[in-house]
């Protein structure tokens, strides 16, 4: 599968299938602070992502001296 | 996975409610939980007229869409920074979304209207990026609510903010500003109320709503952020809320519940500050002139240029 991340923006292939949380922890990423979007709708955390998935993994956090 | 509200198959897992949600019932979920922090907090009424802080960002544009929503009469208000392309990214957002839902938004740019951008003027002042940026907006959308009769200013600070806010003035005792972290100020001494709608939302449910929503949203993070304690804090409360759910929630909502008017009551007995209006824009100070008026001072004071050196090597 197809991985998008950003910041900075990168593709990285995985072999599939996977369960969205099995990628995250393969990434080390937070879930508390990822979104994994397909399609343009999200993804749950124990949704089987195809071996041909696209997906774009998002950072959620944001923001500089908050007041 | 199920949708704790309709048993269909859920698209987000809310570890903190213990709950799965579908797209229709999250949304739902996401105006619910803003509508019950604005009755909480006494935000705003019925009928208030608005002026929502806008970045182009998830945060600002969830809770402008939310507000109208709810059927408030809420107008946008966008501070053009400075911020190299960044900045022209987050106008295009912002004004892209306004213009989709025929949404008025206002606009004012730091640069064209004041003479100087965020850069410049953090480094003119010798202040942190974010704080000059920070001291920037705060003036500027004060300014804008007097000028327009406005009754609010809605920010789109969340749960993530106002929790990392509160663990970096818990780690340094600042309980000046512990006295004053609150989800709304009322108005006073010539200083617009300010609400913060979105404070029983983490950012990972406003970034979900954007997307559930359609709201295309910058991304990208402000490249002057970088690095900042803001981000590190999120980043540890983050890993807290990965082992224990709930954990961001009620160290704030415990905080407001049970700390922060202890904080709020020393402070106003030991603080009895008069303030007047500022000599060159008026706006309310406890000095001569307000500090955004003396940042402005020091930005576009003239640099004087060293023979045998280009000015941007004097300037930096």
């Amino acid at each position: 599968m197809k991985v998008l991340l950003r910041n900075p923006a990168r593709e990285l292939e995985f072999d599939g299938p996977m369960t969205v949380g099995k990628l995250l922890a393969r990434l080390d990423l937070n879930r508390e602070s990822h979104l994994v979007i397909e399609d343009g709708t999200l993804v749950p955390a124990d949704a089987m992502l195809a071996a041909d998935a696209v997906v774009e993994i998002r950072s959620v956090i944001s923001g500089g001296s908050s007041s | 996975m199920k949708c704790r509200v309709c048993r269909g198959p859920a698209i987000i897992d809310i570890r903190r409610h213990n709950a799965n949600f579908c797209s229709e019932h999250f949304l739902k979920l996401c105006r619910d939980q803003t509508a019950k922090a604005i009755a909480q907090f006494d935000m705003l009424q019925p009928g208030d007229r608005v002026l929502v802080a806008v970045s182009g960002g998830k945060d600002s544009l969830a809770v402008w869409d939310i507000l109208n929503e709810l059927g408030y009469d809420a107008e946008g208000f966008y501070v053009g920074l400075g911020i190299g392309e960044y900045s022209g990214l987050s106008a295009e957002y912002a004004t892209r979304f306004a213009h989709a839902r025929n949404l008025t938004l206002h606009t004012e740019d730091l640069l064209r209207d004041h003479g100087f951008d965020v850069p410049h003027g953090s480094r003119a002042a010798k202040r942190a990026p974010c704080s000059a940026c920070g001291l920037t907006k705060r003036h500027l959308f004060d300014e804008a609510a007097r000028r327009g009769g406005y009754d609010a200013i809605v920010t789109g600070h969340n749960l993530d903010d106002e929790a990392a806010v509160l663990m970096g003035n818990v780690l340094h005792w600042h309980t000046d500003y512990l006295a004053r972290q609150a989800p709304m100020l009322p108005a006073r001494d010539g200083f617009p109320k300010k609400a913060k709608p979105l404070v029983r939302l983490t950012e990972r449910e406003t970034a979900a709503y954007c997307v559930l929503r359609g709201i295309d949203y910058l991304v990208d993070e402000c490249p002057m952020a970088a690095g900042n304690k803001h981000l590190a804090y999120k980043a540890q409360l983050n890993e807290l809320e990965r082992t224990s759910p709930g954990a961001k929630f009620d160290f704030y909502f415990r905080f407001l519940l049970d700390a922060q008017d202890r904080f709020a009551e020393a402070e106003a007995e030991r603080t009895d500050i008069s303030l007047q209006a500022c000599e060159r824009c008026g706006a309310p100070t406890n000095n001569d002139i307000c500090s955004f008026c003396a940042l402005t001072e020091r930005a576009t004071r003239p640099v004087p240029l060293a023979i045998g050196r280009k000015p941007e090597e004097v300037a930096s």
